[in-house]
């Protein structure tokens, strides 16, 4: 091919295709930009407006929203940079990145493929090849069936002679998907036929492989790049300290309590492991280790992690740029003496998700949506502004939170600190979570890494349900007077008469004094906090300020909004003690981010507001989240009890089961299969029980 | 050369004396004996004042408010509040109507609560029965609602009203309330002259409306009913009865469901007391109502003295005198006052100035009225319509001077010049009793008779036709004349027994709380609340256009 040069010389790059979407997108561009590179991306219907769209040099459309049609279509891809004239195509993490099929096609094309050679991915992406190239290579491997018989009988014998419990992984699987953990003999089943309905969605392939699965096991993944002309090195080694479901919630680098004998032995079986695949690029080799620190091979990604940003901040690289280097024919920009470990970072990912509903991805516009000031020690990572719309199509995690700081201890400070100001609304609540998180002791403590999992009260579970700024009762209430406070100034704010300077500009009528001739105004507020009411008897005193009764406490409280830059902020005195935090108000609900952390609370929707007959179906047997409808358990007729599977949904790549809020017969199905319901959509209509018609009358 | 920017003109503009104005007042000796009493007696007047309307506030006692609140229904008040824009203020009128008037049963407010406040942006009167209370129809309740017609008359208001229970004419009683030209009928009459002139009528229906009540909302422009709760009928159930012996249900005969469905004689169905008030404020935004103001407004400036003060300054001693100037320091924006001839008939002050950014023209007494005193009221008067300035009196009067010179010097038609004046005066009045008010005084300073569009009293004043003191030393002397021409002796024990039921009498009738009660006024105010009152009582009279005057006849 013209545009690529033998392997001694070097290719010039001008223009590179990114082709993904979101941060990781967004994230390369940066580089790009400051390489002096163009930069081209390419979206489907669902981010025509997104950020990546907005930031490239040029953009092109290449199909509707689902990945299949979009950005795991590689011949749309490659359709663009021959049109666009991209030398290379960066396929970010995800989608492509990993498609031996689509490394073949660009170097069909003659164009680059930034990432490693085909057969590397090959060699790597199946896991029982990768173990076998490990092995020969020396390293320990754990117990399991990498088999190619995929009978059920064969993998359940497989897992009984493992013994359980076993983890079954799709053997192209990554990222929790198509993955599932089996503890006992009676689930395997199930599990199996989840994980491989989930690989076949995910990944067109649903060979699995059965392994011991270890609770509470320590990874550790360590950073490798490698070039062209054969030189590999590495960059220390990560930990991912927080996970749920599989996702990665925190990380960090250099694993905390590794020593550095051990980080040396580490990076070089790492390095070794590259070498025996002549690995190009960047490149992830995971461990499993004991407590005792003997480590063995997992796998190999053969991407740039999403973590990668912590290995950049603790080593001073740019490892998007030397993924462009080193695609372009350059040897590594440094030796591995050159590469230095300084300091400690950390990565939290900010997913569209609620935690008050088990962590069902939450899709939907971000009304609201700032973050800490980015600086060399602070970086943000998003590929969504404020206003953008949560996609259900594609990945929850929409941002990075990446700081660095002296030591751990600094790192972790930072971390908390910056956390407190990434205020997302929709996702405050998840923030929340991982602030919590961030904050507990055990987590200050804990120099293992890794201690965080589902088995973690503190990750699966709220502490108490209430992030902290409403922990105790008395600060419970006094945070509600900040609520009603709030509630009074945008009520002022949001009644038109208010707004509107008519005629008569100064009219005292105009003012929210609450101004009674000889008595005091009194003003009843009602607030939802959660589920509960809140009754707040305001009274208006003549200096300007309130006092809030509730539950019996009365609350002197003063203050107004002042704004800042972008923000608004509620500057109040409760009972005189002073605090600041910031105010966020969209649509009923009231969003308050403070140090201490967030809370919201909303109006109750008055009854004849909230429209006629919308009681039918009851909460449960509607659709949790936006999503596809990808199986309909029922019929019009079937009779269900509590618990009845009635719908399964696929939404944001996970599958959820919609089971039967209350017993009855079906009379109404509102969706096929393959349908898209909405948030809250009624999915099914159980028979109304007389007993509930008469009372919604009242 | 400078050039001219916005801050180099700014600063030139203030030193440029041509627009500055003068400040009136200065700061009171507030460890005077003088200003600490004074300032105690009328603090204890202002904390009566506050505990008995907070007792009207929650009037009705504990027991008929939690039975109406268990109904699901809302109290009077809070229906206001959730009416009104959140958290603005509410110019309640009549507070004290019949207080102390019917014996020892307590009507609080009189059963009605009126007053202006702001809904969706523009300026209602609002008119409710209070529910809660088991109102017999009192006539002097009705002129209460009818009052707060007529002062529609002149502001172009928007009428919202609660005709809340509105049992009909109590029948023992039909003949104070039926037969005569202010009576029952005339709510009718005048709702029907308002709706003419364009003054739109909403009317809430929350409870009863029967016989003559039925009207009110049939003659509304839009009518709101709450099910299960309002009803409207001309003859109620047992009339229906006692009439063709047909038993029916007062939902069956007029309730929400048969008025908006069948009858049409309501519009607006709602499913309780919150949804009937948002469905009113949503009348209220579609009347495409646009307030016009046609004066200069500025930016409204605090005085430069504490309104408190008033209290040490005035006290509740009316045989003390006090500067005028000092009271309006304490009232206007930024204690400015243009005065107006402020050496010539100095014992009536008058001036300019601006309270809450309105321009008003500023009437004060500084002493008893001479000639040249009313002569310069008549003048200013003049001034202020020409210029279409609404007119502040602030009455604190012993009347016109008397006396030989007086009356030869023409007191009697330099008084009437200032009558008139103030009679035919159209811009809008609002008067002030800030301490004595008698005689002709009080119509030279525009008392009830002479329209002001608002009248307040603050707690130390007195209202009659002379005082207590003077009456009974009139009478006493009346008295001792007759009976030394009857050749008989008049001791001063006769004359102190004679004198003493007089004064007391007197101050009983004078006091404020009397006159509230009759509806002589619109309310007493706590004097620290006057700038407010005043400001909310402007903006409400700027709310219709003012119609030139044309003065009688001033005889020279």
């Amino acid at each position: 091919s013209p545009r690529r040069c033998s392997s001694l010389g070097r290719v010039r790059v001008e223009k590179i295709l990114i082709a993904n979407r979101g941060e990781i997108a967004c994230r390369v561009m940066r580089t790009a930009k400051r390489m002096g590179l163009q930069s081209v991306a390419v979206y489907s219907d669902a981010d025509r407006h997104a950020m990546h769209v907005a930031m490239a040099d040029e953009a092109y459309h290449i199909g509707p929203a689902a990945s299949q049609q979009s950005y795991l279509s590689m011949e749309k891809v490659i359709d663009v940079a021959r049109k666009c004239g991209a030398q290379a195509i960066h396929p970010g993490y995800g989608f492509l990145s990993e498609n031996t099929e689509f490394a073949e096609l660009c170097k069909q094309e003659g164009i680059i493929f930034i990432g490693p050679p085909s057969s590397a991915i090959r060699d790597m992406g199946i896991k029982s090849t990768s173990k076998h190239i490990m092995s020969a290579a020396g390293v320990p491997i754990i117990e399991g069936y990498h088999g190619e018989d995929q009978s059920d009988e064969r993998l359940l014998s497989e897992a009984a002679r493992i013994g359980y419990p076993v983890m079954i992984k799709a053997v192209r699987g990554g990222g929790g998907k198509g993955m599932r953990i089996a503890r006992t003999e009676a689930d395997f089943r199930d599990q199996l036929e989840s994980a491989r309905r989930e690989a076949r969605k995910s990944f067109n392939d649903d060979v699995m492989l059965v392994e011991k699965f270890v609770e509470n096991p320590r990874h550790v993944e360590v950073q490798v790049f490698g070039d062209q002309q054969g030189d590999a090195v590495y960059l220390f080694e990560r930990d991912c300290s927080v996970q749920r479901r599989h996702q990665k919630i925190i990380e960090e680098a250099p694993g905390p309590g590794i020593s550095p004998e051990v980080r040396r032995k580490l990076g070089e079986a790492a390095v070794r492991a590259a070498k025996a695949v002549s690995y190009v690029g960047a490149g992830t080799v995971e461990f499993i280790m004991d407590s005792q620190h003997n480590f063995y091979f997992m796998e190999m990604n053969t991407r740039l992690q999403v973590e990668h940003p912590v290995t950049e901040m603790i080593t001073g690289t740019d490892l998007v740029e030397w993924q462009l280097r080193v695609a372009a024919g350059e040897a590594l920009p440094l030796k591995q003496e050159e590469i230095a470990l300084r300091g400690h970072s950390f990565e939290a990912r900010i997913y569209a998700e609620d935690p008050d509903n088990d962590f069902l991805p939450g899709a939907g516009p971000l009304l609201h949506l700032s973050t800490p000031r980015a600086d060399a020690l602070t970086r943000i990572e998003t590929g969504v502004r404020q206003g953008d719309e949560v996609s259900v199509h594609y990945d929850p995690m929409i941002a990075k939170l990446v700081v660095w700081g002296e030591d751990r201890s600094a790192a972790l400070k930072k971390l908390r600190y910056c956390l407190r100001q990434y205020n997302v609304s929709s996702v405050d609540r998840a923030l929340e979570h991982t602030c919590t998180l961030v904050g507990s002791q055990v987590f200050h403590v804990c120099k293992c890494g890794n201690a965080f999992t589902d088995s973690t009260p503190e990750v699966t579970g709220w502490i108490d349900g209430k992030p902290k700024i409403c922990g105790e009762s008395s600060q419970d209430t006094a945070c509600c007077s900040c609520f009603a406070l709030s509630t009074l100034i945008i009520q002022k704010c949001l009644i038109p008469g208010f707004v509107i300077p008519v005629a008569d500009p100064h009219s005292p009528f105009a003012s929210s004094s609450g101004n009674r001739v000889n008595i005091l105004h009194t003003r009843n507020l009602t607030l939802l906090q959660g589920e509960s009411k809140v009754e707040i008897a305001v009274t208006y005193n003549p200096d300007r300020t309130y006092s809030m009764e509730i539950g019996g406490q009365v609350f002197q409280v003063s203050g107004d909004v002042i704004r800042e830059e972008d923000a608004s902020y509620l500057r109040c005195s409760v009972n005189g003690v002073v605090s600041r935090p910031k105010l966020v108000f969209l649509g009923d609900t009231v969003h308050l981010f403070s140090m201490e952390g967030s809370a919201q609370v909303s109006a109750p929707v008055a009854k004849f507001l909230a429209g006629v007959g919308g009681s039918v179906v009851q909460a449960g047997a509607v659709a949790p989240m936006t999503g596809t409808i990808e199986k309909v358990l029922v019929k019009v007729g079937d009779r269900v009890r509590v618990g009845d599977p009635l719908v399964v949904m696929l939404a944001m790549k996970m599958e959820h089961t919609i089971r039967a809020p209350k017993e009855g017969v079906i009379k109404r199905v509102f969706f096929k299969e393959g349908a898209t319901a909405n948030r809250q959509a009624a999915l099914v209509e159980l028979e109304e029980d007389k007993e509930q018609e008469a009372g919604s009358e009242e | 050369l400078l050039r001219c920017t916005g801050r180099v003109t700014a600063a030139f503009t203030r030193l440029y004396h041509g627009d500055k104005v003068a400040t009136l007042g200065s700061q009171p000796d507030t460890n005077s004996p003088l200003f600490q009493e004074n300032y105690e007696r009328m603090q204890a007047l202002v904390m009566e004042l506050k505990e008995r309307a907070e007792k009207i506030k929650f009037g009705g006692g504990e027991k008929a408010r939690t039975l109406h609140t268990s109904r699901g229904k809302l109290l009077p008040r809070e229906r206001i509040d959730r009416l009104l824009d959140p958290g603005s203020p509410f110019l309640e009128l009549s507070q004290f109507a019949g207080y102390q008037l019917y014996g020892k049963e307590e009507v609080p407010a009189g059963g009605i609560i009126t007053g202006i406040g702001r809904v969706s942006g523009f300026l209602c009167i609002y008119i409710a029965r209070d529910a809660k209370e088991q109102v017999k129809i009192y006539y002097k309740l009705k002129e209460k609602e009818y009052i707060s017609i007529r002062q529609l008359k002149d502001c172009f208001y928007i009428l919202l009203m609660f005709p809340v229970d509105s049992g009909g004419a109590n029948l023992p009683r039909q003949a104070d309330v039926f037969p005569d030209r202010d009576h029952f009928g005339r709510i009718f009459y005048n709702q029907a002259r308002l709706s003419s002139k364009g003054i739109a009528q909403i009317a809430v229906v929350m409870g009863s409306c029967t016989a003559g009540g039925a009207y009110v909302p049939a003659m509304a422009d839009e009518s709101i009913i709450v099910r299960k709760q309002g009803t409207i009928f001309l003859g109620g159930p047992p009339l229906v009865k006692a009439a063709t012996g047909e038993e029916v249900s007062a939902e069956e005969l007029g309730g929400a469901d048969l008025h908006c469905r069948k009858s049409g004689v309501t519009d607006h169905y709602a499913l309780d007391d919150n949804h009937a008030l948002h469905l009113a404020r949503k009348a209220v935004r579609s009347l495409n109502y646009r307030k016009k103001i046609e004066v200069t407004v500025e930016p409204p400036e605090d005085p430069l003295y504490s309104s408190d003060e008033l209290y040490g300054i005035v006290g509740d001693n009316l045989k003390r005198t006090f500067d005028i100037r000092e009271v309006i320091a304490r009232i206007v924006d930024g204690s400015k006052f243009d005065e107006f001839k402020a050496f010539y008939g100095d014992t009536l002050v008058t001036g300019f100035s601006r309270i809450f950014g309105y321009p008003v023209g500023i009437i004060g007494n500084n002493g008893v009225l001479f000639s040249e005193s009313a002569k310069k009221g008549t003048h200013f008067i003049e001034l202020c319509c020409q210029r279409n300035i609404p007119l502040i009196f602030l009455q604190n009067i012993t009347g016109f001077m008397v006396g030989r010179e007086y009356e030869a010097g023409g007191i009697a038609k330099d008084g009437a010049k200032m009558v008139t004046a103030v009679a035919c005066a159209n811009v809008p009045k609002i008067t002030v009793i800030i301490g004595g008010s008698y005689g002709a005084g009080n119509y030279g300073m525009c008392g009830r008779a002479y329209s002001p569009r608002f009248l307040y009293m603050w707690p130390n004043a007195r209202i009659s036709v002379m005082g207590g003191e003077q009456a009974a030393t009139v009478l006493a002397t009346i008295t001792k004349d007759q009976k030394a021409r009857e050749g008989k002796q008049f001791s001063a024990e006769e004359e102190a027994a004679l004198k003493e039921p007089i004064i007391r009498r007197f101050e009983e009738e004078g006091s404020p709380y009397y006159s509230s009660a009759r509806l002589w006024d619109d309310g007493i105010i706590d004097p620290a609340d006057t700038r407010l009152v005043l400001g909310l009582s402007l903006s409400a009279a700027f709310n219709a256009p003012t119609e030139r005057t044309t003065f009688g006849v001033f005889r020279m």
